[in-house]
C-alpha cells in the first residue's frame, strides 16, 4: 500500500526525520491561507499523488505570492497527472501540500528497500540527489552506496557514519544525518514498510538535513497489525476495479485486452494470460481467486471480470489443489444463472473433485465451452472471441 | 531415491486442528505420508485424523521422532511456528501459509542462520503448495493423483503451474522424482539454487524442470549456478510474459521492479546459461519429453 508524501513526512518526523514546515490543502484558497499560516516568503506547492516524477509533469510549483499559489493550485486541482509511474490514465489531484521553500546546498538520494538477493533491508544512497534512482543507476552507478542491515541488531550508527562520509557530508551535519537514517530504518521496521525513499534529502545552506520529498510503501501482509497505517489508504489513487477486487479477497489487475480470465494460483494466472497472447488474443485482466475459493467467491470473481466493458469472452482455468472443482463449477453456474452474460464462457477444470465439477456444469445446461487442457482452453477462448466478434460485425 | 522426503519421513502438522489442515492431513495420510502427529498450543492430548496432537513441537519431536513439519498456521503466527520447528531439530519444514509479513520472514531467516550448517533446517515456502515424492509421500496441499512416479525433478515458485507441468508429463507417460514448491513470497526459505543442488545429487532425477515467474533475482542466480555446477539437462518456463511492470501479480513476490526481473529478461538469462526454455506453458511436458528422448 502506498501513501502520500505529506503522510510519509509526518510518519517519518515522528521517528526524528526533519522536514520543512508544511501543511495540506484541499482548495486553492485553503492553500493560500496555509501559506500565510506557515509564514515565509517562498513556498513550494506540491500535488499529492501516489507517483514519482511529479516535478517534470507539472505537479510541483515554486510560488512567491498568494496569487501565484492560487494559480498553481487551479492548474493542479481536478487534473490528472501522468508520469512514468502512473500509466496512461494518470492519477487525479485532490490534495496539495504547501511547504516553505528552503535554500539548498546539496541534494542526496536516500532509499531503504527489501533486498531480495540478501533477503534483508538494504540502504541505498547517492550524492546525485533529485534524479530517479533508475537514472542514477544508469548514469552514475559508481555514486551508489549500499549498506545491508543485520536483522538481529538493526542499523548501526557506524554504518550511517560510513555512508555520511562517503556522501561527502560536512562534519557538522554528520550527527543529524545519522539521526535521519536511523529514524528511517526505525520507521521501516516498526511500521512494516517495504520501501522508504527520500529524494531529495538535502543539506541546507544553514547546515540542516531535511527531507524535501518522502515516499513510503507498506507490506499489505502486515497491515493487520498497523490499523493507523491502513487508515491512510487513499482509494482515489488506486484502480477502482482493483480496489473492489481487494475488498472481496481477490487479487485482480486490469489490463488492456478483451478476454477475461478467472484462474486459481498466481503462476497459473500469469501463464493463462501468456497462453492467450500466444494464441493470438489479449488478456483483459489478471485474476487469482486464491485457495479454498467458495462458490460465492467464484461468482463474485465472475461479476468483477464482467464489470469490465471490454470483456468479450471469459476463460475460467482451474487446476485445483487446495481448491475444489465442484465449488468452482457451482460458482460459475450461480454467476451465469443470476446474471446471464452474452459472451462465450470457456471452462477448464483439473485436479481435486474434477468429475463432480464437470457433472455440475453439464447438468446446468448452460452454454459453457468445455476445455481439457491449458492450450485447448486458450485456443477455444481466442476462437470463440474471434467468431463472436465477427458475428457482431456482420 | 527422491529428495527431501519419502515414505519413511516422520511428519508433523503445525496447526493441525484447523479445517483446511485436517482435510489435508487426511489427504496426506491417504497418500501414504507418515504423519506422526500435530502441534497446536493448548490442544495437546487430542487426536485428529488418528494422529496425536501435542502442545509444542518439542513434545511432538520427543514423542514421535518427527523430522519434518508442515506449517498450516495463520499468517500472524506462522513465522513463530517456523522458528519453533527450527529450534526443535526439525530437518525439513514446509510452510503453506500465504500472507506472512516480509519482515517476519527476515527474522525467520536470521534465526535459522543461528544454527550450524549441518543442523540447519531446510525451509520451503512460505506461500507454496508443498513437496511431493510421487508414490512415496507428500507434504502439502497438492492433488496427489496427478503425479506419476518418474525421473523428472520439478522446482517452482507457483503451486498450480507445478501441477500443470506434472499433469502434462503424466499425459506423456512421464513421471516425477520429487516436485518442490518454493513459494511466491519475496522473502522465502530455499531458493531455486538450494533445491537444484539436491536434484543434481539425486540418482533418481535425470532432468530438472524449473518453473519461474516475474520478480526477484532468484532465476538469474539459479542460471549462474546451473551454468557452472549442474550437469543434468534443465527445462525452464517463466510465467508473466504479459505482466505489466510495477504491478503485483497475485504472489507478493511477483512484481517487476528492477532490471532483469521481467519474464523476457529471465528467459534470456536462462537460455544463455544453456537451459532449454519452453516458450509456451502448454509445452513444458513436450519439451521435457523431447530432451529425455534425445
Amino acid at each position: 500500500m502506498d501513501i502520500h508524501e505529506y503522510q510519509a513526512k509526518e510518519l517519518l518526523h515522528q521517528f526524528g526525520v526533519e522536514k520543512p514546515p508544511g501543511a495540506l490543502a484541499y482548495s486553492p484558497e485553503q492553500a493560500a491561507y496555509r501559506s500565510r499560516e506557515l509564514g515565509g516568503d517562498k513556498w513550494v506547492v506540491k500535488a499529492q499523488v501516489h507517483a514519482g516524477g511529479r516535478g517534470k509533469a507539472g505537479g510541483v510549483k515554486v510560488c512567491a505570492t498568494d496569487s501565484e499559489i492560487q494559480t498553481a493550485c487551479k492548474e493542479m486541482f481536478g487534473q490528472k497527472i501522468v508520469t512514468h509511474q502512473t500509466g496512461q490514465e494518470g492519477k487525479g489531484i485532490y490534495r496539495v501540500y504547501v511547504e516553505n521553500a528552503v535554500a539548498i546546498a546539496k541534494e542526496f538520494y536516500l532509499g531503504l528497500v527489501l533486498d531480495r538477493s540478501t533477503q534483508r533491508v538494504m540502504i541505498v544512497c547517492s550524492a546525485e540527489g533529485g534524479m530517479e534512482i533508475e537514472e542514477i543507476a544508469a548514469n552514475q552507478p559508481d555514486s551508489i552506496i549500499r549498506a545491508s542491515v543485520e536483522p538481529a541488531v538493526g542499523l548501526r550508527e557506524f554504518q550511517c557514519r560510513d555512508i555520511a562520509f562517503a556522501l561527502g557530508l560536512k562534519p557538522s551535519t554528520i550527527s543529524s544525518f545519522v539521526r535521519t537514517l536511523t529514524g528511517c530504518y526505525q520507521a521501516f521496521r516498526d511500521l512494516d514498510a517495504t520501501m522508504v525513499e527520500i529524494n531529495p534529502l538535502v543539506e541546507t545552506k544553514d547546515g540542516r538535513i531535511l527531507a524535501l520529498d518522502a515516499k513510503m510503501t507498506f507490506d499489505d501482509n502486515a497491515l493487520f497489525r498497523h490499523p493507523q497505517i491502513s487508515e491512510l489508504r487513499d482509494k482515489s489513487q488506486e484502480d477502482p476495479r482493483e480496489c473492489r477486487a481487494a475488498d472481496r479477497g481477490l487479487s485482480y489487475v486490469g489490463l488492456e485486452g478483451n478476454i477475461g480470465c478467472i484462474v486459481n494460483g498466481a503462476g497459473l494466472a500469469m501463464a493463462t494470460m501468456d497462453t492467450i497472447k500466444l494464441a493470438g488474443g489479449e488478456p483483459a485482466n489478471f485474476l487469482d481467486i486464491g485457495g479454498g475459493a467458495t462458490p460465492e467467491r467464484v461468482a463474485k470473481a465472475f461479476r468483477l471480470v464482467m464489470s469490465d466493458e471490454s470483456v468479450e469472452a471469459v476463460l475460467v482455468n482451474i487446476f485445483a489443489g487446495i481448491n475444489r472443482c465442484d465449488w468452482v463449477a457451482e460458482g460459475v453456474v450461480k454467476a451465469l444463472t443470476d446474471n446471464p452474460v452474452n459472451v462465450p464462457v470457456i471452462v477448464r477444470l483439473s485436479g481435486t473433485n474434477v468429475e463432480e465439477g464437470q457433472k455440475i456444469l453439464e447438468q446446468s445446461g448452460l452454454p459453457v465451452i468445455k476445455a481439457d487442457s491449458l492450450r485447448e482452453a486458450a485456443d477455444f477462448a481466442v476462437d470463440a472471441w474471434k467468431s463472436a466478434n465477427m458475428e457482431a460485425k456482420s | 531415491m527422491s529428495i527431501l522426503l519419502d515414505q519413511s519421513t516422520r511428519v508433523i502438522v503445525q496447526g493441525i486442528t484447523g479445517k483446511m489442515a485436517r482435510f489435508h492431513t487426511r489427504e496426506m495420510l491417504d497418500y501414504g505420508t507418515n504423519v506422526v502427529g500435530g502441534v497446536v498450543p493448548g490442544r495437546g492430548g487430542e487426536v485428529v485424523e488418528g494422529v496425536p496432537v501435542f502442545d509444542t513441537v518439542e513434545a511432538a519431536v520427543n514423542n514421535t521422532g518427527a523430522e519434518a513439519s508442515l506449517v498450516f498456521v495463520p499468517p500472524p503466527f506462522a513465522a513463530d511456528s517456523i522458528m519453533e520447528a527450527a529450534n526443535c531439530g526439525i530437518r525439513y519444514c514446509v510452510c503453506i501459509t500465504d500472507g506472512i509479513p516480509a519482515q517476519d520472514m527476515i527474522v525467520v531467516k536470521r534465526y535459522m542462520f543461528r544454527f550450524a550448517k549441518e543442523n540447519r533446517m531446510m525451509l520451503t515456502g512460505p506461500n507454496c503448495a508443498g513437496t511431493i515424492s510421487p508414490g512415496k509421500a507428500m507434504i502439502g496441499i497438492m492433488p496427489g493423483h496427478i503425479y506419476q512416479q518418474g525421473n523428472v525433478g520439478i522446482v517452482g515458485r507457483s503451486g498450480t503451474l507445478g501441477y500443470e507441468a506434472a499433469a502434462q508429463l503424466k499425459q506423456l507417460g512421464l513421471g516425477v522424482s520429487t516436485s518442490v514448491g518454493i513459494g511466491g513470497d519475496p522473502i522465502n526459505g530455499a531458493s531455486f539454487k538450494d533445491i537444484l543442488v539436491h536434484f543434481e545429487e539425486d540418482d533418481d532425477t535425470d532432468l530438472i524442470c524449473m518453473i519461474g515467474e516475474i520478480g526477484g533475482p532468484q532465476e538469474a542466480e539459479a542460471a549462474e549456478f546451473l551454468r557452472d555446477n549442474v550437469t543434468k539437462p534443465v527445462v525452464a518456463y517463466v510465467a508473466g510474459l504479459t505482466a505489466p511492470k510495477g504491478k503485483t501479480m497475485g504472489h507478493a513476490g511477483a512484481i517487476i521492479s528492477a532490471f532483469g526481473e521481467s519474464a523476457a529478461e529471465k528467459v534470456e538469462i536462462l537460455s544463455q546459461a544453456g537451459v532449454t526454455v519452453a516458450q509456451h506453458p502448454a509445452e513444458i511436458g513436450s519439451t521435457i519429453a523431447g530432451l529425455l528422448a534425445a
